[in-house]
């Protein structure tokens, strides 16, 4: 028992993280490509033809899981952040840094690629309705989080003053969510409900794959640019001399 | 706490230009939008509440920079922070006397805007009700802005950013409870969601705010 608490936590320090990430990285982007060529064959050739939306719909298959993982992302951010402030580990902090670009671009994904899906089903490429208002309030979250860290020239101040602002982040989602709907909304219920949903089989398993595709890809951007973030921050480092040498 | 209170509230009154140029904001921006829009009184009354509420926003932002700013500066925060008072409740002082210099104006001078917008004697009361309950919540919620940016570069335009997404809520249902009485549904689960909101932020707001000056001050 006692050995796996340290064996934890031996992951936390960026000298053994550097390499494990490095190893862990060519399998992530491995199954992100397996999963996007199985996921957009599905989306495109298997799955059929909307009933009401023609080809139309086919747009979900990027939008759906993009909005899944902006949502998502932001509550790993806020673990991570959450962790660091706890536990004071460099790592977690490295972690919410590395991930807040990719949250930002997916939420900024599912904004544009709902805009095209919205334009020929609702006739307008944006409605004041809940889901897409917070969305977007959720990409002002994220780039608030961006532009906290880029102004604070201290890494370590950067990333303990952008971990409070994800918790109080976190915390607000839920108000921030619920207020956009009692105010408006006209937006399609979920159409994934895992007990009895309203979708074809097919049409299911390309989204899931889709969405699959997204996680891997997003775990290996988020690796990819972590190494980078500690080959810049530990740069005085002898080992980080060893490894770049 | 009430030492805090009355210190900071001394200092804005030795240094009434920076008071008074927020209030004239507030009133120029709410008397800008009929010269926009047009002056027909049914279109004016219809956004008088949103109006209201998104230049009382932005002109509570106005002063928040210069919430820990100054003491930050001169070493008076970091007293502050030592000293064996709990620091979160100094900054809850600070909070109230933000709130006291920049948002109770506010709320007295906002009937006065409304009137100008055709809204009735009704609305009017809930309008300052409704600013009389948000007003409090803009200047917690923004006090943890603030104490993020604090000596950080470009702060300013920064804190917009960080603080007004998180305004969003507070600006629905500040400006839906006019709008509610306007249109004859009642103001009253309007009025009933800021004072819960208001309530959470009391608690949770200092809190996170003197975390917040902590680390600036590491």
């Amino acid at each position: 028992m006692n050995n796996k608490i340290i064996n934890w936590f031996k992951f936390a320090s960026p000298q053994s993280f550097y390499p494990l990430a490095g190893r862990m990285i060519p399998w992530f982007w491995a199954l992100t490509a397996i999963f996007t060529v199985a996921g957009l064959w599905i989306s495109f050739f298997v799955a059929p033809t909307d009933a009401q939306q023609g080809e139309g719909y086919r747009i979900i298959f990027i939008h759906v899981p993009a909005s899944w993982m902006s949502m998502f992302i932001y509550l790993v951010l806020a673990f991570w952040a959450g962790l660091g402030l706890a536990l004071n580990t460099r790592l977690s902090g490295m972690m919410a840094q590395a991930l807040a670009p990719t949250g930002a671009l997916m939420a900024f994904l599912s904004l544009w690629t709902g805009a095209f899906w919205g334009k020929p089903m609702w006739g307008t490429w944006w409605v004041w309705d809940a889901r897409l208002t917070s969305e977007l309030i959720l990409f002002f979250l994220y780039i608030g989080f961006i532009a906290l860290q880029a102004a604070i020239d201290d890494p370590r101040r950067a990333d303990k003053a952008g971990a409070i602002l994800a918790l109080v982040g976190a915390v607000n989602i839920p108000i921030i969510y619920f207020s956009v709907k009692w105010w408006n909304t006209l937006h399609q219920g979920s159409s994934v409900n895992l007990a009895k949903s309203s979708m074809a089989q097919t049409m299911l398993w390309g989204m899931l794959l889709m969405a699959l595709a997204f996680w891997m890809y997003a775990i290996a951007v988020a690796l990819t640019r972590a190494r980078a973030i500690i080959l810049e921050r530990e740069r005085h480092t002898e080992w980080i001399k060893e490894v770049v040498r | 706490m009430l030492a805090i209170i009355r210190r900071d509230l001394l200092i804005a009154a030795r240094r009434k230009s920076e008071v008074l140029t927020a209030l004239f904001f507030f009133v120029i921006v709410t008397s800008l939008f009929p010269l926009g829009i047009g002056p027909e009184p049914t279109l004016l009354k219809k956004i008088a509440p949103g109006v209201l509420w998104v230049a009382a926003l932005l002109a509570t932002m106005l002063g928040l920079t210069r919430m820990f700013a100054p003491d930050h500066a001169d070493g008076t925060l970091e007293q502050m922070a030592l000293a064996p008072t709990p620091f979160g409740l100094l900054v809850a002082g600070k909070v109230v006397a933000h709130w006291l210099v920049s948002g109770l104006p506010l709320v007295l001078l906002a009937p006065v805007l409304g009137i100008q917008f055709d809204l009735d004697a009704g609305a009017l009361g809930i309008l300052v009700v409704a600013l009389l309950l948000g007003t409090p919540l803009l200047s917690l919620v923004g006090a943890i802005g603030a104490a993020l940016t604090l000596g950080v570069r470009g702060g300013g335009v920064l804190l917009s950013l960080l603080v007004l997404p998180l305004y969003v809520p507070a600006l629905i249902f500040g400006a839906g409870a006019v709008e509610a009485h306007i249109s004859g549904l009642g103001a009253g689960g309007h009025l009933s969601l800021l004072a819960a909101l208001l309530a959470l932020a009391v608690f949770f707001a200092p809190w996170a705010t003197t975390a917040a000056l902590r680390i600036a001050l590491e």
